[in-house]
């Protein structure tokens, strides 16, 4: 139905749009290897100087220390309250069923100064000082629900017989989640594990008014922009975080591509749908 | 049934016992469906939903302007003050929702001809390649991309370099309400590409054909057929991009300038010396959310994905 001008016209309007997502990662990423103090374009002298030098710097290395571990925790956390819940949802029909999907995604629908004011003030009113943990508490309430996600898919998309079938054959809880749920559930609990690090390796909002003083990594690189100090390791931590991201996110869309793992955004969008499903039930 | 639970008991104690308290599970389906909920739904009621109980009471309380302790006393005060005309925080609040309307438009705008030739013109392959294309950028890092426009929009930055290069003048931009607009759209706009075209690609082919068929010509077919089965996909995007751009400090911090002050900024800067009226800032967006939530539904945004 569309005629040869408009396919021409829309290709190049999406290769226009494609260099706009792109040319922005492709420059900074560059800067990584300026010769020069200044970040000034183009460049005009290149090195692997910055490397080194960010390398051992300490305050990056606490950051990035700081981040692993509070990702390490949050995915921990997140896999164990994210697959209950699911299991729960998936297996059982039961009053306010629906109000507990619309608990879990509420702090990836409202937006993150809510979510970190709220638990501030609750910090606050409670006399709770700052720590690893409050940091970890702010990421879980918005991790939690992506892990419940995919497992809420994945139950949904399996039959509840095969646990049945695994009880009838003598199977104990213990050997009926190795050996039935286990192999049906893995790949979404990866996936669910990897976007739920990646959504608290990367957040900055919610950390902000959870963290104190303590430094993420993407507290770190805010701090350090805001004051124009040190781009020049603030250029290879960018260069980091874009290749830590992209080279995982593109194995894994070669390996998991059929289990729609990959599809970030999609999750979100079907997690805001079940959101604002819910007060029509 | 105990006969029957009897014959599997064999084996060492251990997993007799692991059988037991399997039966014993099975045959009391709701307190299997109870121990998996209250962790999960437990940590949700006291943290959560505490805390935004918490964010309400304390938006009725008040700050004493010497300690900066929080007093305990119920007034309106806070609120009194958002909505005052002789306070910035209207036109503030106003601000952030035109900025965040304007990403929207922009996003739907540059989005739109991109999901349409993944969705209805790519190949198999070109398709697959597109799809990755949108999800890496959604996947780096937020304030590396905001970094990264920092960087290029600076004076003697790329973008100033390729327009010299053209023999044009320098940009103006940085630091300005246009270098947020530009910003807020590059950052969210994967949000908008998926669901636009998830419901592109949803689309029968054959109903394109009947459309054909009953004499329209593309145009016809864009306008009558098209656009409003891709609608609730572009409301869908648009509660990403809009949401995220109402509850964001960070691009005004970063490439705004002295007047680009968004809600969050305000909220960000209190929330350390004045908790209360931090507070009873939030519910601004928080209200625009539920009202747009609840047109988003009735323009089917959700049943359509």
């Amino acid at each position: 139905m569309t005629g040869r001008g408009a396919r021409i016209s829309l290709a190049v309007c999406s290769a226009l749009v494609i260099a706009f997502l792109w040319i922005p990662l492709v420059v900074i990423a560059l800067y990584a290897f300026n010769g020069s103090n200044i970040q000034g374009w183009p460049i005009a002298s290149w090195t692997l100087h910055w490397f080194g030098v960010t390398w051992h710097n300490p305050d990056v290395r606490g950051a990035l220390e700081l981040s692993v571990k509070v990702g390490a925790i949050t995915t921990a956390v997140a896999l164990v309250l994210g697959t209950m819940a699911a299991a729960a949802v998936a297996r059982f029909r039961f009053f306010g069923r629906e109000a507990v999907s619309f608990l879990l995604v509420l702090p990836l629908a409202l937006p993150g100064i809510i979510t970190g004011m709220a638990l501030n003030s609750f910090f606050v009113y409670a006399g709770i000082a700052v720590s690893t943990w409050t940091i970890v508490i702010g990421h879980a309430t918005f991790c939690v629900v992506v892990v419940y996600n995919n497992v809420v898919a994945r139950l949904r998309r399996s039959s509840a017989s095969l646990v049945e079938a695994s009880q009838d054959l003598g199977a104990d809880g213990w050997q009926t989640f190795r050996f039935v749920l286990w192999p049906v559930l893995s790949t979404a609990l990866v996936a669910g594990g990897l976007l739920a690090f990646a959504l608290s390796f990367d957040e900055v909002i919610v950390t902000t008014f959870t963290a104190g003083l303590q430094q993420t990594l993407p507290i770190f690189i805010l701090d350090n922009i805001r004051q124009g100090q040190q781009l020049p390791v603030i250029n290879v931590v960018a260069f980091f975080v874009i290749v830590v991201t992209v080279i995982p996110v593109a194995l894994a869309q070669r390996v998991m591509r059929d289990t729609g793992i990959i599809r970030r955004g999609a999750a979100q969008v079907t997690e805001a749908v079940e959101a604002a499903e819910i007060p029509a039930v | 049934m105990a006969a029957d639970a009897g014959a599997f008991e064999a084996g060492p104690p251990v997993r007799r016992a692991r059988l037991r308290v399997s039966g014993f599970l099975w045959r009391r389906p709701w307190l299997k469906a109870v121990t998996l909920l209250t962790p999960p739904v437990g940590a949700f009621l006291v943290v959560y939903v505490g805390s935004l109980a918490v964010l309400f009471v304390s938006s009725l309380w008040t700050t004493n302007s010497f300690t900066s302790e929080i007093e305990h006393t119920w007034t309106l005060a806070n609120y009194r003050e958002i909505f005052s005309t002789a306070n910035p925080y209207l036109h503030v609040a106003v601000r952030t929702l035109v900025i965040a309307a304007a990403v929207t438009v922009t996003d739907a705008i540059l989005a739109f001809p991109l999901a349409f030739f993944m969705a209805r013109l790519a190949g198999t392959r070109t398709r697959a390649l597109l799809f990755v294309l949108v999800l890496l950028p959604l996947w780096s890092s937020y304030l590396v991309r905001i970094y990264a426009w920092q960087t290029l929009l600076a004076h003697d930055g790329a973008i100033n370099w390729a327009l010299n290069g053209l023999g044009l003048p320098d940009q103006n931009v940085a630091y300005t309400n246009t270098a947020m607009w530009i910003v807020f759209t590059y950052v969210w706009l994967p949000f908008m590409v998926l669901p636009i075209y998830a419901a592109l690609e949803r689309i029968p082919d054959s109903y394109l054909e009947a459309s054909e068929d009953l004499g329209a010509r593309s145009f016809r077919t864009f306008r009558s057929v098209i656009l409003p089965l891709a609608l609730p996909g572009v409301v869908a995007g648009s509660i990403f991009t809009f949401a995220l751009t109402l509850g964001d400090y960070i691009t005004p911090l970063l490439v705004g300038g002295p007047s680009s002050q968004m809600i969050g900024n305000y909220v960000y800067d209190n929330f350390a010396t004045n908790v209360p009226f931090a507070a009873a800032f939030t519910l601004i967006p928080m209200l625009v959310m539920g009202a747009y939530l609840l047109i988003a539904r009735r323009l089917g945004a959700f049943e359509a994905l």
